[in-house]
C-alpha cells in the first residue's frame, strides 16, 4: 500500500478533476506528486457540494460545465498510477456518482486503477455497510472523516470501520481557506488517538507554510485542498507549474 | 493490502454486520450527511423522542396551533366545484385559512419549541416559495430567535412578497446564486451554514426530507391535517372518502393528510407532482416520472438526475415544487403502491387556480392548484355518492404577480 507516513507531516493533495479540463488535471498531479505530495486526493465534482466553501464549488461548477463523470475520474487515476507507484491515491467524492455508478462496480475499477482507497464526504458510518463489504473486497481503504463535534462514542465507531488512514476536519465548516487554524484540531487529534493506531490527517483550512508545519505538530499528514484548487483558478495556462511551486513551498520546511 | 490483518477481519465481519440504521421507509431515507452534522442530528432525535412523550410540550404545541396558527381548519364541501364537475363529491381542507397562509406553520412551531428545549437561540431555514421561510420567520418572532433564511434569487425574483414578509418579522433574507437559483441550491446553503455553526444554530428544515430525524418528524408535525380531515368526514359524510389529493414538493402537506388514513385501504391516496413545461430532463420536477433512486441532500429517495449521478435542474411554475427529490416515505408508499403520483403541469395548474377562485371564491397557492388540477380531472369520473378530498395546502395571495404575468386579466 503506498500509504508512507514516515516523513512527516505528509502533505495531502486536493484537486477537483476536470478542472479546467482533465488533460490539465492530470499535469497539475504529475506536478504536485514531483514537488512532494505524498497522498493525492482525486476530487469527483458533484453538483450540490454541501460540504465544500465557494472555492471548491466553483470549480465544481467549471469541471461539471463539460461533463467531467465519475468514469472519466477513475480513468484519470489509471493514468496517474502508470506514472507513479509510490504515491498514494483516493477517490474523495459525494456518495450519488458512486451510487448511481453501482459500489460494487466502482470498487472494483477503483482498484483495476489502481486506486488505494475511497473517502466519500456524506457517507457516516452508520449508512457504509454495502461500501465497507465492496472495498474490502477489493482491497480498497476506507477512509472516514471525523470532526471536532464527534462525541468520544462516535469516534470509535469512525476509527472500528477505518482503515489507512483517518481525516480529521479541523473545524465545524465547509472546505476553505482560513487565516488562523482553530484549537479545535489538535484536541480532536489527541481524542482520536485515544481509539485509533492509524495515521491522523489534518484537513480544512490549511493554505501556508506555517498552518501546514503546526500541523505537522500533532497529525501525520496534512490535507491541502481549496488552497490547491484556488492556486489552479489563479493560474489560467500555467496551472501545474503553479501548484508545484505553491507546493514546494508547503513542504520546504520539512527535513 | 495483500494480507489480511486480524483487525481487517474483524472490519469484515462488522461491515456484514453494519450498524442499525434509523429513519428507514422500506429502502428510503437513512441520514446521509457530513460527520460534523451527525451529532446535531443525534441530539435532535433524542430531543424529539423525548419531547414527543413530554405531557406539557405536547400542551403547549396543541395550544399554539389552537390559538396561534388557528386550528383546526375546517373541511370545506365545495358545492359549485362539485356541481361544476359533475362527480365525486368534493372537499377542501383548508390548510391556506392558517396563520402565514399555509400548512407550513404546523412543523415551524414544533420544531421551534425543540428548539426552545435544546438552548439554542439562531434558527436557519430554507425557502422555496417563502410559505415555509414566512412561517419561520414567524415562529422565530413568537419566540425571540435569531432568524436566518436562505433563498434562490430566482425564487426571490418570483416571490418578491415573501421576502418583504419575512425581513417585516425580522428574519435575514440570504439569496443563494447557486445553480438553478431555487430549492434545493437554498437547501445546500443552509446546510453549509449548518455544518459551520452546528453548535448553536437548529436547522429548522420545511419538509419531509433530509437527514434522520427530519422526514419522521416533519410528518408528525403535520399528522395533524390527517387526523383532524378523518373526523371531519366522518362527521360530516358519515364514510370515509374515496379517493385524497394533495400536491408534492418534498411531501409535507401531502404525508400530513395522507398518514392517517394509510390504514384505511379503501381511501385512495394521490400525489400530485410538478409536471412543469415539458417531459424532458430540466423541463418538470416529476421525480417519479423521470427520476431514479439516488441520495441528496441526506436522505436516499428518487432523484432527478443524469446518467452519471449528477442532479438535473428542475422546473415549476410553483416554487414550493420545483425540487429533484421527494420525500422518502412517498419513495415507500409508491413503490408499495400504496399511493399513486401524477403530474400536473404549468398550464393545468393555473387554469385550475382560476376554476377554484371562480366556482368557491378560494385562491388557492400554486403548489396546492396542482391537486386541484388532478381533482379536476378525476372527479367527474367518480360516482356523485364518493367522496373526494383536496388538500388546499396554502393561499395564493404570494402568487398573485405570477397569476397576473400568466393569465393576462388586466
Amino acid at each position: 500500500m503506498p500509504f508512507h507516513f514516515e516523513n512527516k507531516p505528509v502533505l495531502v493533495a486536493y484537486v477537483t478533476c476536470g478542472d479546467p479540463d482533465l488533460a490539465t488535471t492530470r499535469d497539475i498531479i504529475l506536478a504536485a506528486i514531483e514537488s512532494g505530495a505524498g497522498i493525492i486526493e482525486l476530487g469527483v465534482p458533484f453538483s450540490d457540494p454541501v460540504a465544500d466553501g465557494p472555492v471548491i464549488q466553483k470549480a465544481s461548477e467549471r469541471a461539471l460545465k463539460h461533463g467531467t463523470s465519475l468514469e472519466q475520474v477513475l480513468k484519470l487515476a489509471s493514468e496517474i498510477r502508470e506514472h507513479s507507484q509510490s504515491v498514494g491515491m483516493i477517490v474523495f467524492s459525494y456518495l450519488n456518482p458512486i451510487l448511481k455508478m453501482g459500489m460494487s462496480k466502482f470498487c472494483k475499477v477503483a482498484r483495476h486503477a489502481g486506486l488505494d482507497g475511497v473517502l466519500i464526504t456524506d457517507l457516516p458510518v452508520e449508512e457504509a455497510g454495502e461500501y465497507l463489504r465492496e472495498a474490502r473486497k477489493n482491497d480498497l481503504v476506507t477512509v472516514f472523516l471525523v470532526a471536532p463535534t464527534s462525541t468520544d462514542q462516535r469516534l470509535k465507531q469512525i476509527a472500528t470501520v477505518s482503515t489507512g488512514f483517518i481525516y480529521a476536519i479541523s473545524r465545524t465548516g465547509v472546505t476553505g481557506a482560513r487565516q488562523q487554524m482553530p484549537e479545535d484540531a489538535s484536541g480532536l487529534v489527541k481524542r482520536l488517538r485515544r481509539f485509533t493506531k492509524l495515521p491522523v490527517a489534518v484537513g480544512f483550512g490549511i493554505s501556508t507554510p506555517e498552518q501546514f508545519a503546526a500541523v505537522g505538530q500533532y497529525a501525520d499528514a496534512a490535507v491541502v485542498g481549496s488552497a490547491i484548487v484556488q492556486a489552479i483558478e489563479r493560474n489560467r495556462g500555467h496551472e501545474a507549474p503553479a501548484v508545484a511551486e505553491f507546493i514546494r513551498s508547503l513542504v520546504a520546511r520539512k527535513s | 493490502m495483500a494480507t489480511v490483518s486480524v483487525t481487517q477481519r474483524r472490519v469484515i465481519a462488522a461491515a456484514k454486520k453494519p450498524v442499525p440504521v434509523t429513519g428507514r421507509f422500506g429502502a428510503y431515507g437513512g441520514r446521509y450527511v457530513p460527520e460534523t452534522l451527525m451529532a446535531a442530528l443525534d441530539e435532535l432525535e433524542r430531543e424529539y423522542e423525548k419531547a414527543k412523550n413530554d405531557r406539557r410540550f405536547q400542551a403547549r404545541l396543541e395550544y399554539l396551533l389552537k390559538q396561534y396558527a388557528g386550528r383546526p381548519t375546517p373541511l370545506f364541501f365545495a358545492k359549485r366545484l362539485t356541481e361544476k364537475l359533475g362527480g365525486a363529491k368534493i372537499y377542501l381542507k383548508r390548510e391556506d385559512l392558517l396563520h402565514t397562509g399555509a400548512h407550513k406553520i404546523n412543523n415551524c412551531i414544533g420544531q421551534a419549541l425543540l428548539v426552545e428545549r435544546m438552548g439554542k437561540h439562531r434558527v436557519i431555514a430554507e425557502t422555496g416559495a417563502g410559505q415555509h421561510g414566512v412561517a419561520t420567520a414567524t415562529v422565530c418572532a413568537l419566540l425571540g430567535f435569531e432568524c436566518v433564511v436562505y433563498m434562490g434569487t430566482e425564487d426571490m425574483r418570483r416571490q418578491v412578497l415573501n421576502v418583504f414578509r419575512m425581513r417585516l418579522l425580522g428574519a435575514e433574507v440570504r439569496g443563494v446564486d447557486a445553480g438553478s437559483r431555487t430549492l434545493k441550491d437554498a437547501i445546500n446553503e443552509a446546510m453549509r451554514d449548518w455544518v459551520t455553526n452546528v453548535r448553536t444554530t437548529h436547522y429548522l428544515l420545511g419538509s419531509v426530507l433530509g437527514a434522520h430525524p427530519y422526514p419522521t418528524m416533519v410528518r408528525d408535525f403535520h399528522r395533524v391535517i390527517g387526523r383532524e380531515a378523518r373526523r371531519q368526514v366522518l362527521k360530516a359524510e358519515g364514510k370515509l372518502p374515496k379517493a385524497i389529493i394533495a400536491c408534492v414538493g418534498g411531501g409535507s402537506n401531502a404525508i400530513g393528510i395522507f398518514y392517517d388514513f394509510l390504514k384505511d385501504k379503501k381511501v385512495e391516496l394521490i400525489g400530485v407532482e410538478a409536471g412543469g413545461c415539458g417531459e424532458g430532463l430540466g423541463q418538470h420536477a416529476a421525480r417519479f416520472r423521470g427520476g431514479s433512486p439516488g441520495v441528496l441532500q441526506g436522505t436516499f429517495s428518487y432523484v432527478l438526475q443524469d446518467k452519471a449521478g449528477q442532479i438535473a435542474t428542475t422546473h415549476s411554475i410553483s416554487a414550493g415544487l420545483d425540487y429533484p427529490s421527494i420525500g422518502p416515505e412517498h419513495a415507500m408508499l409508491k413503490d408499495s403502491g400504496r399511493a399513486e403520483y401524477v403530474p400536473a403541469s404549468d398550464v393545468e395548474a393555473l387554469k385550475a387556480t382560476t376554476v377554484l377562485a371562480r366556482t368557491e371564491g378560494i385562491i388557492p397557492a400554486l403548489e396546492s392548484a396542482h391537486a386541484v388540477a388532478e381533482a379536476i380531472k378525476r372527479a367527474p369520473k367518480m360516482k356523485k355518492s364518493e367522496v373526494l378530498i383536496v388538500n388546499v395546502s396554502g393561499r395564493g395571495d404570494k402568487d398573485v404577480g405570477i397569476l397576473r404575468e400568466n393569465l393576462k386579466l388586466d
